[in-house]
């Protein structure tokens, strides 16, 4: 399966160049940029490692991409997401975050069913990656 | 004309037995300054053949706020200078003979806090039927922020949608279930998940979907979050379905809302005809729960569409930003239903702007802050379709959620290729717009060159890419020229 959290999952999955204009894109808005990366894909996991700080001083796309680039490199069986945060009264919250690393082979999820009374069922989803240690996942 | 005040300085002969003209009893003041806790009203009036424009005026302004036909001796027993509503401008609507603009204060102790119910029974309660009109139609509002204060506002608001959902920089995809009567809750399940797992984030009960014969609510429910959490496995992405608990009374909607909550639902649905009371008291329970209240605008049109008499949607809209629901349907613009684009944006902005500036272009005639209180996400639905992608995000922005319910169903290979077709086409046209491109004349090529990665786009795009509903709206701006969209 592919997860298809962030803004560009059903894309293909982005070049370099493409990851370039859409930095540019945040820069231009005096959005500021972070890398993020995790092993537990969850849905409800928000908490994603933090690759650094974010960028708030960083105004170059080219270093940008570096620290893209630096944790693929430190993580390459991790998913790493980029952020765009947009500290506008009003939002105060992110206004782009997609996906530029995944691992190559993502075993996605499973559901597990708890039957309760009145035909209720309680829903854990489960990520099959997770069932081993940190850092062993993918 | 006289002045307010003239009249009431010499009580003697202002309060004797007996009919006076509105505008003589003091409901008019071209010299009023509209006080910066005064509730304002725009109202479009429509006289009868030899009523003045500006006694008119004065009448709506008398009956919307402490008059009756006559003269009542009572009013000397109150403040009642402050209590009487001010009409302080007329001016003809420009084009439209016999139709004038009618500004009119109201002072913020005429309201009740926090109560829609309070307020549209003033401003537009009795006033409607009155026989020296025509027609009249409220066309917008202006709330002091010491009023907004008064409002709790949406629950949820966008921004921390968002951050529950975890989707970002782009508009959020979602579907109505069609056929909208007549599915068991076991077939309407298999729609949801079908569309969810295809790639949109929300699926949505249409708004006559309640507890019907063929489907029981209960029911329903525990099939649509069946859909629900086997999608999130399925893709990895919190997904929805606006289970709507519209009911005949509150204590059937609550025991619905608390069963949507119990089963872990993000969000719950309910209907504009419920009414504007059962709106505040869904918004309180959404609050209290963490669950986003997505509200259908069922019945608006009866009153919104025609220029001459009702009330604007852009004062439903604000009042239901006050109110406080999440999601409201706001027009698409280029889809099946009612919509100038310009017109249009002007809800969009009603429920999304920290503030307003006035902005006659979009109908905007006054200034408002919305004073910190959340912005509601605005929704598109109604015969929209991938092909027009480009057009709905140049339009509407991406704060929206644009719902394709025919245009993901009806799709020749099925929900799921439907959905995602949907998808792809709104992320490729997101990374188009941010990468610069001008996607208002470059769309239908950015949609071409996507579909070559996704067999979906492409069916979607030779099924639909030459419908349109290209008819002249009803309800247009009155100061510029008035594009309807192609």
């Amino acid at each position: 399966m592919r997860v298809t959290q962030g803004t560009f999952s059903f894309l293909p999955d982005l070049t370099d160049a493409q990851i370039t204009s859409q930095i540019e894109y945040c820069l231009k808005n005096g959005w500021a940029l972070s890398v993020e990366y995790t092993d537990d894909p969850h849905p409800r996991n928000t908490y994603w490692d933090m690759f650094g700080m974010p960028m708030f001083d960083l105004k170059d796309a080219a270093g940008i991409l570096r620290e893209v680039n630096a944790c693929r490199e430190t993580f390459p069986n991790h998913y790493v997401k980029v952020n765009a945060f947009d500290a506008t009264r009003g939002t105060e919250s992110l206004r782009l975050s997609f996906i530029v690393g995944r691992p190559e082979k993502e075993p996605g999820f499973g559901l597990t069913r708890q039957e309760a009374a009145g035909r209720q069922v309680h829903y854990t989803t489960r990520s099959y990656a997770t069932d081993r240690p940190a850092g062993e996942r993918y | 004309m006289k002045q307010i005040g003239a009249r009431t300085a010499a009580p003697a002969d202002r309060y004797k037995a007996g009919v006076l003209k509105y505008a003589d009893m003091g409901y008019w003041d071209a010299k009023y300054q509209p006080k910066e806790t005064d509730v304002l009203a725009l109202f479009r009036i429509t006289p009868q053949d030899g009523v003045d424009p500006a006694e008119a005026a004065a009448a709506v302004a008398g009956e919307s706020s402490t008059a009756t036909w006559t003269v009542v001796w009572t009013d000397r027993l109150t403040a009642c200078d402050r209590y009487r509503a001010k009409a302080y401008k007329v001016e003809p609507v420009p084009g439209a003979r016999g139709q004038y603009f009618a500004y009119i204060a109201y002072d913020l102790d005429l309201f009740e806090p926090g109560s829609i119910a309070n307020l549209s029974a003033s401003i537009i309660g009795n006033v409607f039927g009155f026989k020296p009109l025509k027609a009249l139609r409220l066309e917008d509002m202006r709330f002091p922020v010491a009023y907004v204060k008064t409002f709790a506002g949406p629950p949820t608001g966008i921004v921390v949608e968002r951050e529950r959902l975890d989707k970002f920089g782009r508009p959020l995809l979602g579907a109505t279930v069609k056929p909208k009567l007549g599915l068991s809750s076991k077939n309407y399940g298999r729609v949801v998940y079908e569309a969810l797992q295809g790639g949109l984030d929300f699926t949505k009960d249409d708004e006559n979907i309640n507890s019907q014969p063929f489907m029981h609510w209960r029911d329903r429910f525990l099939y649509c979050m069946e859909a629900v959490n086997r999608a999130q496995a399925a893709t990895g992405e919190v997904k929805g379905h606006y289970l709507n608990v519209t009911a005949a009374t509150m204590e059937d909607m609550y025991e619905r809302a608390d069963f949507a909550k119990e089963l872990g639902s993000v969000i719950v649905m309910i209907d504009l005809v419920i009414g504007y009371t059962a709106i505040q008291s869904m918004s309180r329970w959404a609050r209290k729960n963490d669950v986003i209240l997505h509200l259908h605008r069922a019945g608006h049109g009866t009153y919104t569409r025609q220029k001459t008499h009702g009330v604007s949607f852009r004062v439903i809209a604000k009042w239901m930003r006050l109110a406080g629901v999440d999601h409201l349907h706001a027009g698409t613009v280029v889809g099946k239903l009612e919509g100038d684009p310009n017109t249009v944006q002007g809800y969009y902005n009603v429920l999304r702007e920290t503030r307003n500036e006035v902005d006659l272009q979009r109908g905007i005639f006054f200034e408002q802050d919305w004073a910190g209180l959340n912005s509601v996400m605005p929704v598109a639905s109604g015969g929209i379709h991938a092909g027009q992608m480009h057009q709905l995000l140049h339009y509407l922005g991406e704060d929206s959620v644009l719902q394709f319910g025919g245009g993901t169903i009806g799709h020749p290979m099925g929900i799921a290729a439907g959905a995602t077709a949907n998808r792809v086409a709104l992320e490729a046209m997101v990374l188009a717009r941010n990468e610069g491109r001008d996607i208002w004349n470059e769309g239908p090529d950015i949609l071409t060159k996507a579909a070559r990665h996704c067999t979906p786009l492409q069916a979607a795009l030779d099924t639909w890419r030459d419908v349109t509903f290209d008819y002249t709206s009803t309800d247009t701006p009155d100061f510029v020229p008035t594009p309807t969209a192609a």
